[in-house]
């Protein structure tokens, strides 16, 4: 067979990830992060904090304990089987910070963890900033949100 | 000229030795290894270093058991960058230093091109070793080793594992090198880089055809065709590559990546994959086995995949390299 047939052959037999169980596990572990955030959020308003800072307490909260998970070694055990339920919450974020620093420890602090620790959230980093400049903008120009 | 290299004078392994980590001590070749480390760590501070350490016990372990303090040549390679896992660990030996790089394939290159060199000089001992470690080749060529990410059933596992041979010329007994076939690299175009058996596959199609070829045998001549790293994926796509002209090749065929890993019980999907994957399994089963007599003649086809990770973001395709050592135990 040719390359081209080859290459589809290939792309066919490959293409075989169990899609429904990892949509199953994905929406059942986002789904239950983003409940745990809820119930925390909750849990702040009944300690005394405000509506609008107890949405960012969460997103600290989640932060961290993503951040500790990686630390610990058990964040990727469940992202193995997550998938995007852990990936598209903020604590995909957090574990794609945090796992390349604890990698880069030993090339040392400023041209190991300090140059590459965004080596993987960086594009989210990157884009992000723009797109926020970019619809700054055009609200700026046009007057108008999207 | 054909490709079978025969080499013009006896060339014997002498002696070997394997590594491995924890998934490997784990797995149903546990019992191969001449040590493991717990943590894969090997007592290095990094996982870097830790592979080289690993490479280097395992050409002491194998010169120990040959009797050999010193060879007159060694031949090594990994995966790292500049495969420094080998100037960094087994090249403190002190002999001449011969560093190779074949990917995966890098024992059947190193046992190949050590047995030329034995038979077309004055050397008479020579050491190969090759090593792969799972966290450093997840560092170098994929994601951080706490990244949540998701493997494809194709992807394979990087074994932690060195395997180390010594060869001797004129010795008159052991397993013998009798033929080798360096491979062409073959590229398929497969820019998948979590089906190295795809890749792959085509490599070692191209290298068993032109032995059979040439050789006028057929695979029932061979009590086993093992290839490297080929993996679950990999294997059948070789079946189907082969199903034409080499039909019986299924028969004898068998996966050091199948073989190392219990592909039920280990979460290595498609199978294992590095260096250390053939060297270990070479140096710890195969040749063993067939010092007891249990095979006596043998196709060990190492499988490499050669791409970084700069050739793979500019959307380079990953081809292939399959070397072929024939391996026979005169009884």
């Amino acid at each position: 067979m040719n390359k081209k047939e080859y290459k589809k052959l290939t792309e066919r037999r490959a293409g075989r990830s169990p899609v429904f169980s990892n949509t199953l596990a994905a929406y059942l572990v986002g789904g239950s992060i983003c409940l745990f955030g809820e119930a925390l959020r909750r849990l702040y308003l009944l300690l005394g904090a405000v509506e609008e800072d107890s949405f960012l307490l969460v997103t600290v909260s989640v932060i961290f304990l993503s951040v500790l998970a990686t630390g610990l070694g058990v964040f990727d055990t469940v992202a193995r089987v997550a998938g995007a339920g852990t990936l598209v919450p903020v604590s995909g974020f957090a574990n794609a910070v945090s796992s390349p620093a604890l990698d880069l420890v030993a090339e040392g602090p400023v041209l190991g963890v300090g140059a590459g620790i965004f080596k993987v959230a960086g594009p989210v980093l990157l884009f992000s900033v723009l797109a926020g400049s970019l619809y700054g903008l055009l609200y700026f120009l046009f007057g108008v949100a999207f | 000229m054909g490709r079978i290299l025969l080499p013009r004078e006896d060339v014997r392994i002498l002696s070997t030795a394997a590594v491995g980590g924890y998934e490997e001590k784990r797995g149903p070749l546990g019992a191969i290894f001449d040590y493991t480390a717990e943590d894969d760590r090997f007592g290095q501070k990094s996982f870097e270093l830790a592979e080289a350490e690993m490479a280097r016990m395992a050409l002491s372990f194998a010169l120990g058991k040959g009797d050999i303090t010193l060879p007159d040549l060694l031949f090594s390679g990994d995966l790292q960058n500049q495969c420094v896992a080998s100037s960094n660990g087994p090249a403190s030996v002190g002999a001449p230093f011969i560093g190779l790089f074949g990917a995966c394939s890098t024992m059947a290159e190193g046992l190949g091109m050590a047995t030329l060199a034995l038979s077309g000089c004055g050397a008479v001992t020579a050491a190969v070793v090759t090593s792969s470690h799972n966290a450093a080749a997840e560092r170098q060529f994929r994601t951080p080793l706490e990244y949540g990410a998701q493997r494809t059933p194709t992807a394979q596992w990087t074994a932690t594992a060195a395997g180390a041979a010594v060869l001797a010329k004129g010795v008159g007994r052991g397993v013998r090198i009798s033929a080798f076939l360096p491979g062409r690299v073959v590229d398929a175009e497969i820019t998948d880089a979590a089906n190295m058996g795809a890749a792959m596959a085509p490599s070692a199609a191209d290298t068993l055809l032109a032995y059979f070829g040439e050789s006028g045998e057929r695979a029932e001549d061979f009590d086993l065709i093992l290839t490297g790293d080929l993996g679950q994926e990999g294997s059948v796509i070789l079946g189907m590559l082969l199903a034409e002209k080499l039909p019986d090749i299924t028969l004898r065929h068998k996966d050091c990546g199948c073989l190392l890993y219990d592909i039920e019980k280990e979460d290595v999907h498609a199978g294992g994959s590095g260096c250390g994957c053939i060297a270990s399994v070479l140096s710890g089963h195969i040749i063993p086995a067939m010092e007891r007599g249990e095979y006596r003649r043998i196709l060990a086809i190492g499988t490499g995949a050669l791409m970084n990770p700069a050739s793979l973001q500019q959307g380079g395709s990953i081809a292939g390299v399959a070397h072929l050592i024939r391996l026979e135990m005169d009884i």
